[in-house]
């Protein structure tokens, strides 16, 4: 199998990567029914660590648990830190009932990151299902920072029904631009909705991008991302310009602890994003 | 000036690698067509004897559901396949296709093609061929809504 070392990994030294510092939650914004943003900023008035998009961080509510969240804010506009995630377990339900000025601590950033910059001159198609535009969201931060140096770029996202769409706001302005497509689609359509049902795969055929020349950035769930990437390679797109972000159970973020193995990687460490050729030969594979 | 729908068809990935003789033939069942903004194209129970090829706009394939009024089931866009219930007894539409934008489509003559069909063989096999891969993406598509993939417990 190819080195896992070809993306960028964090941007900066951490101090010291297994002690959480103390952030101050600055604002709590609720985005869907079960989701919420936390805009955080750090307690000790010392800088934020820079971070780069597709990176996470292992956010820690006291005396309840550590849980990895990606990163969602501007990576080069970032006054405060953004992580948003849904209500799912034990942590992140005690996270939705903090309030604004409560301290949260962060361990991060972590991991490799999209790749972005390195890939000027091309295409980009984005295809994000529920929850994973999140992480994505810093990718279209960077590509529509510097629009001139990509040619078309396509955002494919799929939600469960229109109330669960995340950065709706944003969304609609988003597609007021004339330079970047916007589709979204919902898995079940309601009394109102005016636009595509069906899942977001289905968008891929349609997509208008030119795939000899085309970065894929997928995120989703994995099945999700499964048929994505058969949707992709039909219409054309190399695996070595597919980037996949993967999903395990981590915990110590540095590879120490070994929960997130994926394989003959972690997730931690190695990924969470992935070039899809250099797992492909593991990828849906049930027992990894 | 009438434009011909030759290069149209011809250009549709749908018909790519079919054999020159039965372009024609493709050609001369097909119409262009356009809906207004929520508009049916067919109706469930309707005799099915069409199929479309969308060419700009969205169509809403739904069904009526007591208590709840026309559900959508998917939708259909640019350059993909309406309508297949014309090669399968009882040649009756399952459901209702509305546009949701207005709508440009190509309108094939499904009866003349299924005809002629059970007269050619070779192009029968080539057709359903194509019709295969259409249900079976639209298949694929329809498990994974049911999987709801972003539920909670997915």
């Amino acid at each position: 199998m190819a080195s896992m070392l070809e993306l960028p990994t964090n941007t900066g030294p951490i101090a010291d990567p297994m002690i959480p510092a103390p952030y101050r939650i600055e604002r709590i914004k609720r985005e869907t029914h079960d989701t919420f943003t936390l805009d955080l900023m750090p307690a000790d008035g010392v800088g934020m660590t820079s971070f780069a998009p597709g990176q996470f961080n292992m956010v820690y509510v006291f005396g309840v648990g550590e849980v990895p969240i990606s990163i969602s804010s501007d990576a080069q506009n970032c006054p405060a830190l953004e992580h948003t995630t849904r209500v799912v377990g034990a942590v992140t339900k005690a996270m939705g009932a903090l309030k604004r000025g409560d301290l949260i601590g962060v361990r991060g950033p972590f991991g490799s990151c999209w790749p972005v910059a390195e890939e000027a001159g091309r295409d980009f198609l984005i295809v994000a299902g529920g929850i994973g535009l999140a992480p994505l969201r810093p990718a279209l931060y960077d590509l529509m920072k510097q629009r001139e140096k990509y040619r078309k770029i396509v955002l494919l996202y799929g939600a469960r029904t229109p109330e669960d769409i995340l950065y709706r706001h944003e969304l609609e302005r988003w597609r007021g631009k004339f330079d970047l497509e916007i589709q979204v689609t919902v898995d079940r359509g309601a009394s109102g909705w005016r636009g595509n049902v069906g899942v977001v795969t289905t968008l891929v055929g349609r997509a208008p991008f030119d795939p000899s020349n085309t970065v894929a950035l997928v995120c989703g769930p994995e099945v999700m991302m499964r048929f994505a990437v058969m949707e992709l390679q039909k219409r054309g797109v190399v695996p070595r310009r597919i980037f996949l972000s993967m999903e395990r159970n981590m915990k110590c973020a540095v590879g120490f602890c070994g929960h997130c193995q994926y394989g003959p990687t972690f997730i931690c460490k190695d990924g969470p994003v992935f070039r899809f050729d250099q797992i492909e030969p593991i990828f849906g594979k049930a027992e990894i | 000036m009438i434009q011909s729908l030759e290069p149209i068809i011809r250009q549709h990935t749908f018909f790519k690698g079919l054999d020159e003789r039965y372009i024609q033939f493709i050609v001369s069942c097909a119409r262009n067509v356009r809906f207004d903004e929520r508009q049916y194209i067919f109706r469930e129970g309707d005799p099915a004897e069409r199929f479309y090829f969308i060419r700009e706009g969205l169509v809403s394939v739904e069904l009526m559901v007591p208590h709840k009024g026309p559900t959508t089931l998917q939708t259909v866009g640019e350059g993909d396949v309406l309508g297949w219930s014309w090669l399968a007894p009882p040649y009756r539409w399952h459901f209702d296709a509305r546009t949701l934008q207005k709508t440009m489509a190509l309108d094939f003559d499904g009866k003349c093609l299924r005809e002629k069909c059970e007269e050619d063989h070779d192009l029968g096999y080539e057709i359903l061929k194509r019709f295969a891969n259409v249900v079976t993406e639209r298949l694929d598509a329809a498990r994974l809504q049911l999987l709801d993939l972003y539920g909670i417990h997915a």
